[in-house]
């Protein structure tokens, strides 16, 4: 059993500061949470002072509370059109357009893409506040209606726009990477016998990066689902129209002061996330 | 095996013992130390957020306390930690500070969050934190009222830093454009949505803004919802309960009604999430007719120097008046007007290093001479009865806010169950704004309370 040859004392000796880290860092506040998310815990009042642990009511609660389920219908939206299809899509157009481009045409483009990927999130949420907002927001002005209250009106269209333009960078670097990797002869047949773009994409390209479409789509689906930057943008409003689940989960815990209750919504959220990743390794899995 | 079992061990111990748990205070804890450390907290930062109040704990307090300790031959380090968050985020961190064992030795609070600390034991009595002694000549200054502001079950937490009370504020020039008078004083809501249509005719301005929704936090409950339902005859919390779906809250969310669904008011700046920011800047380039504010509004926002928003012409351009019951002696305590009031309160943190000293800094922080100088020449309601007599005969808005509105103010129930109530009244009203009737509202309203403070609660 011993293959790296270092004996088990010094091989848990090697490993153990990284387990270390793992378990302070991720075990315990995995842990914590799940602990957290069955008592009525609260951060002020008497609930602060002798929590009760209160079993799966908060989970019942979650799931019967319309705020909560209003939530988790937002985030499908924010991810499905923000990610599964917006970056997707944008990503994959631009890295397979940039393909025959000139090089400095395609450096600049790949770089202005990759700014808005790598700007602090308050930077770009306060760029974007400009951009959107009343009166003297740049999109009103440009479309002469300064009275549009943008984030106001079309909250989660604003919000879904938003992260498709911060997001479809890493779609657009891994797409370009993966289309390296189609052989050129394949592509070469393809125009050869006269296929249209649409055919090369679906019949040539697409069989070669079928795994890079699936790990994109699960990574950015998880990251979309995860994102706190609406919050900054409209923190959930107006009215929770644009309240998706962490900026719920957020305003429980912090400004509700539910600790408890957010756990929970936590824990449902990372469940979620379970899904979704389970459902995309057996695609993956089909693949193989 | 043994080291997983012993893992789990500490995890489990340290899973038991973090949440809640009480710890025993030595209220006489380090009263000889010749150096001491003590920070002040406070939702001010220089140049910004209640920017005169940070300038003065940084440039008076620190080198001003420091100095008398020298001179007891005591080296005091006083630091003074700066915010500028949104209330509702700063009451976060104090309470999260508190409840590990953190934050500063003197914090400043809304009265409103005493209770729910209180009841977490995240503050303590004075008594109990200092011990006796907390005696101290200033209590005489400070009217029972105000001092009610630092008290919670009884007992007294904090020293309270002043209050304030709420009026209607109208800009004069609109006024003269629509044809009201400049002397305006309305006696019940018909004539403020009267006001309101008349300025409807002009363009570009928003008749009457009164705040609504929860992006607007508190203020929608203590500059909208309290003084209305004030006005119609029953304050929120009475006789042990709190109020459900009343007629009164209704006749209240109607009000809004007729204003947001009338075009008298803006519901998009109500839903806003800077929109009390934008409410601000509104009024102060004289587009918002009339405004239900705090004194606060007229001593720092459109304050001509040194306001968020300022007013260069606010003497002359900014009119105030009583905010009236729904109808001549409608309001609580048969009354023709109404207000309601609150303040903020100075607490000792009771996991400080240095009660005696902490409390010795806090007599300082509210003597005559402190509180005289924190004003900067300008008017304000302080805690201190010597204070006000001597400084707000220079203002006309203070001076009739402590003539004619303390009288006839209503402070809110200190209930820690009142921040609650307060998200839920917030909630109902951001749905009148976002088209749902009253009734509806008032439906949900109900559910909301029950599930927050118990069917027994409400009345």
């Amino acid at each position: 059993m011993d293959g790296s040859g270092l004996g088990v004392r010094r091989a848990v000796g090697f490993v153990a500061p990284a387990l270390v880290l793992i378990g302070v860092f991720l075990v315990f506040p995995a842990l914590w949470t799940l602990y957290i998310g069955i008592t009525n815990y609260q951060l002020t009042g008497p609930a602060a002072a002798n929590p009760r642990v209160v079993g799966l009511d908060n989970v019942v609660n979650a799931v019967r509370d319309p705020l909560f389920t209003n939530s988790v219908w937002l985030t499908a939206l924010f991810v499905l059109f923000s990610a599964v299809i917006g970056q997707n899509a944008l990503g994959f157009g631009l890295a397979w357009l940039l393909r025959t481009v000139r090089p400095w045409l395609r450096r600049t483009v790949e770089a202005f893409v990759l700014l808005s990927w790598i700007l602090p999130g308050t930077v770009v949420a306060y760029l974007w506040f400009a951009v959107l907002s009343r009166d003297t927001g740049t999109l009103g002005l440009l479309l002469g209606q300064p009275e549009t209250a943008w984030l106001v009106q079309y909250p989660m269209t604003s919000l879904i726009i938003f992260n498709v333009w911060r997001g479809t960078a890493f779609s657009m670097l891994l797409y370009t990477s993966a289309l390296a990797a189609v052989p050129p002869s394949q592509l070469e047949t393809a125009r050869l016998v006269g296929a249209s773009g649409w055919q090369t994409v679906r019949d040539v390209v697409f069989p070669h990066i079928r795994g890079h479409v699936l790990t994109n789509t699960l990574l950015i689906s998880l990251w979309t689902a995860n994102d706190f930057t609406p919050f900054l943008l409209t923190a959930g409003g107006p009215n929770h129209r644009s309240e998706v689940l962490p900026v719920l989960i957020y305003r429980q815990a912090l400004e509700g002061g539910q600790l408890g209750y957010a756990s929970a919504m936590s824990i449902l959220l990372l469940l979620g996330n379970l899904v979704i990743a389970l459902v995309y390794l057996r695609l993956l899995r089909r693949r193989a | 095996m043994r080291t997983k079992a012993f893992g789990l061990l500490a995890v489990c111990a340290l899973l038991t013992g973090c949440l809640g748990g009480t710890q025993e205070t030595d209220q006489g804890r380090n009263a000889d130390a010749k150096e001491i450390t003590l920070t002040i907290v406070a939702n001010a930062a220089l140049g910004g957020k209640n920017a005169r109040g940070a300038n003065w704990l940084q440039n008076w307090v620190v080198p001003k306390f420091t100095e008398l300790q020298k001179a007891k031959g005591v080296t005091a380090t006083i630091e003074f930690e700066q915010n500028g968050a949104g209330d509702e985020d700063f009451k976060t961190k104090v309470a999260l500070d508190l409840k590990t064992g953190g934050g500063g030795d003197i914090i400043e609070i809304d009265g409103i969050w005493l209770g729910e600390l209180a009841q977490a034991g995240q503050v303590k009595p004075l008594d109990e934190v200092v011990g006796t002694g907390t005696n101290w000549d200033g209590w005489n200054q400070i009217p029972q009222a105000v001092q009610a502001l630092g008290e919670f079950d009884g007992k007294r937490y904090g020293v309270p830093m002043g209050t304030d009370g709420r009026v209607l504020f109208f800009n004069k020039k609109l006024f003269a454009q629509a044809g009201l008078p400049a002397d305006w004083q309305p006696r019940s809501w018909q004539d403020v949505l009267d006001a309101g249509t008349r300025l409807k005719a002009l363009p570009g301005v928003t008749p009457i803004q009164l705040n609504a929704g929860t992006a607007m936090g508190e203020a929608t409950t203590m500059q909208g919802v309290l003084p209305a339902l004030a006005g119609t005859g029953r304050p929120i919390h009475e006789n042990g309960k709190w109020q459900g779906d009343s007629s009164n809250v209704k006749d209240v969310l109607g009000l809004y009604q007729r204003i947001y669904g009338g075009g008298l008011g803006d519901p998009v700046l109500q839903q806003e999430a800077k929109g009390r920011d934008r409410s601000f800047t509104l009024f102060s380039e004289n587009r918002i007719g009339i405004l239900l504010e705090s004194d606060y509004f007229w001593r720092s926002v459109v304050e001509p120097k040194n306001g968020v928003a300022k007013m260069a012409d606010r003497d002359s351009a900014v009119g105030w008046a009583l905010v009236p019951a729904r109808q001549a002696g409608a309001g609580v305590g048969g009354q023709d007007f109404v207000s309601m009031s609150g303040g903020g309160v100075r607490v000792i943190n009771p996991n400080t290093k240095y009660p005696r000293q902490a409390w010795e800094l806090m007599q300082f922080l509210n003597s005559a001479e402190a509180v005289k100088e924190s004003l900067a020449g300008t008017a304000q309601l302080t805690q201190r009865q010597d204070v006000n007599d001597e400084v707000l005969k220079g203002d006309p808005v203070l001076s009739f806010v402590a003539e004619k509105v303390l009288p006839i103010t209503r402070y809110r129930p200190g209930l820690a169950d009142y921040p609650k109530v307060s998200a839920a009244l917030q909630q109902a009203t951001a749905d009148v704004v976002s088209g749902k009737s009253p009734d509806d509202a008032a439906k949900a309203y109900r559910e909301a309370l029950v599930k927050a403070v118990g069917e027994d609660n409400v009345g």
